[in-house]
């Protein structure tokens, strides 16, 4: 009987538990937990996601699972795709894809390196860093806005440019910053406190006003409408060519911050760094739970999809099963949380 | 005499070698319900995007309370206090009632933050001001869930939120029920009776005769008729000057002085 009371859109079990009985349903809005588990459905489906494969893999080797090292490599690099994963949300919820940005991690971070080792201080190697990615994401932007140009196509084509550049300039050396190390920069950007990776703090800081700005800021805001509806959002005023642009200059910035990041972690810049990050990126943006569609997404649930990617192949190895099994999980939590957001998800039109 | 909110004089818009518009005079009055009619291809559609700036013309004047305006768009437009309430609605269907509302006008404070509780109450206001009194829905809902009748009170309520100076409705009652026609009808009054300018755009001409002061027929890009409503006796007038325009000639079996021969030919 109880069951007949139950409301159309019901949440998963797997969210708000088998044994939570519902005698009286009261509306949407009356019930504060009700109100953010719908508001927050996809973030808190890759949340499942995400637990349910971490139990697995403590199931599979408790003693590994429970030592501090692998969270705390996990912690270190997990930072520099969170700074990309979160720009390129706001990208995919406009309606646009930018796959340039593992060109413009390693242009920035380039020119982050080319200061550093002139003898200049690491911040303003950092202030470099994020004016050329400003730039490239302006650049990026416009060619794609103001050229008319599909952006998945001249997105992809500007990541081999840039970086076919990289290569020719450098032949392939890479840059020991060895002198990092001793820098202030590093200490308050890449050091340990109390034995957790700094880098962290300053990503969930990153990931936080992100997601204020996606939800409590004029830019988020218009970001959905263009997204979701850009004739109207044009006829009612808004500049929709100038808040795509934006959008490609965020991920221009949060690329130069990730190359930077990734630069502080290893003291060396590589010819080919940011390549790596492509594909795990992309995966934990749509794993998080944003649509492929524009006009919705989520933040925070790209955020938990940046950490159970980066989870898969850590735990993948540590559970005991070869390397080989990395790419094939991969693509099975990627392939599941589809599946899972799109029954999740109503779609209107 | 009344301010004159708009006037339009001369515009012309060609899309290549098409014409949409060819030498357009309009103006709307302070506090006067203008009814636009016209037939498919008349110009109607091009005439509003002009209006309400998303589409430039390509030659002539456009005045906003007797100054010529340069720089036409659709935020100028917004800003000048013209706000239109387009056929399709012009609504993000994956956003709240509250976003669709604030759509390119959000209201915000430091920096660009959201004032987010304001906005809440406002919409609330305005949907009831609207007679949008529905139980199930809030204004964060999403506006995907909403009727047909429902996104149309969205619309609206947008439109009258900054107290515009001329509203226009784009076949407003097009796909509507008979109780949200009439609710309609009653919006334009309040708005009339509020000393607010409205353009009523229909195709439906009996919508258009019961609501209207004064009327603009539209034919093939240029004004054929504007009518106070004392000119005009009955909508059946209307009718029969748009098919005499439509059809020079006359056609046969449809009034007494149509000739067959004629319009054979």
């Amino acid at each position: 009987m109880s069951k007949t009371m139950e409301p159309d859109l019901h949440e998963p079990s797997a969210i708000s538990g088998p044994g939570n009985p519902r005698k009286e349903w009261k509306h949407p809005s009356d019930h504060w937990m009700r109100g953010f588990i719908l508001d927050n459905r996809a973030a808190l489906g890759t949340l499942a996601v995400f637990v349910v494969m971490m139990t697995v893999f403590m199931i599979a080797n408790p003693t590994v699972f429970t030592t501090w090292y692998l969270y705390s490599s996990v912690l270190t690099t997990l930072p520099v795709a969170l700074f990309v994963v979160v720009p390129l949300v706001f990208v995919v919820t406009c309606g646009e894809i930018d796959l340039s940005f593992p060109a413009t991690m390693g242009f920035a971070s380039w020119v982050f390196a080319l200061v550093v080792q002139a003898g200049y201080d690491p911040f303003l190697g950092i202030a470099a860093a994020i004016a050329t990615g400003t730039l490239l994401g302006f650049l990026v932007g416009s060619l794609v806005v103001y050229g008319g140009l599909s952006s998945l196509i001249a997105t992809l084509g500007m990541n081999f440019l840039l970086r076919g550049l990289i290569q020719i300039i450098n032949e392939g050396k890479a840059t020991a910053l060895t002198s990092l190390a001793d820098s202030w920069a590093y200490k308050i950007f890449s050091s340990q406190l109390y034995g957790i990776p700094v880098q962290i703090f300053w990503a969930i800081g990153f990931v936080v006003l992100s997601a204020l700005l996606y939800n409590r800021h004029r830019f988020g805001a218009q970001v959905k409408v263009v997204g979701d509806n850009p004739d109207s959002a044009q006829q009612m005023g808004i500049d929709v060519k100038r808040v795509r642009v934006k959008v490609f200059v965020f991920v221009g910035i949060g690329a130069a911050i990730a190359g930077t990041f990734s630069v502080m972690i290893n003291f060396t810049w590589w010819p080919t760094a940011g390549d790596g990050y492509l594909l795990p990126v992309l995966a934990s943006v749509f794993v998080g739970g944003t649509p492929t569609w524009g006009g919705v997404g989520t933040v925070v649930g790209g955020a938990i999809g940046a950490v159970t990617v980066s989870f898969i192949q850590t735990g993948v190895v540590a559970a005991g099963l070869s390397g080989f099994y990395v790419q094939f999980f991969n693509g099975l939590i990627i392939i599941l949380s589809l599946l899972g957001h799109k029954w999740n998800q109503a779609r209107y039109r | 005499m009344a301010e004159r909110i708009i006037e339009l004089r001369d515009i012309s818009k060609s899309y290549g070698q098409v014409y949409a518009l060819g030498g357009v005079n309009l103006s709307v009055d302070r506090g006067e319900v203008v009814g636009l009619i016209g037939d498919n291809g008349a110009g109607k559609s091009t005439l509003i995007k002009i209006l309400s700036g998303v589409v430039k013309p390509t030659s002539g004047e456009i005045l906003i309370r007797g100054q010529p305006v340069t720089g036409w768009s659709a935020a100028r437009s917004r800003d000048a206090g013209i706000e239109t309430v387009f056929q399709d609605r012009a609504l993000a269907v994956q956003q709240t009632i509250v976003r669709n509302i604030f759509m390119g006008r959000e209201l915000t404070g430091f920096l660009g933050w959201l004032k987010v509780k304001k906005e809440i109450e406002e919409a609330s206001r305005l949907m009831r001001e609207i007679g949008f009194t529905s139980k199930v829905f809030t204004p964060q809902s999403i506006v995907g869930q909403l009727s047909g009748g429902e996104r149309q009170g969205v619309a609206i309520a947008r439109a009258i939120y900054k107290q515009a100076d001329l509203i226009i409705l784009d076949e407003p009652t097009t796909a509507l029920s008979l109780t949200e026609t009439a609710k309609v009808f009653h919006f334009v009054r309040q708005v009339r009776a509020s000393g607010r300018s409205i353009l009523f755009i229909g195709h439906n001409i009996h919508h258009v005769f019961d609501i209207a002061d004064r009327f603009v027929v539209l034919d093939r890009g240029k004004v054929a008729l504007t009518a106070d409503r004392s000119q005009v006796k009955s909508a059946e007038d209307l009718i029969n000057f748009m098919e005499d325009v439509a059809h020079p000639g006359g056609l046969p079996g449809l009034h007494d002085a149509g000739d067959p021969g004629q319009s054979a030919r």
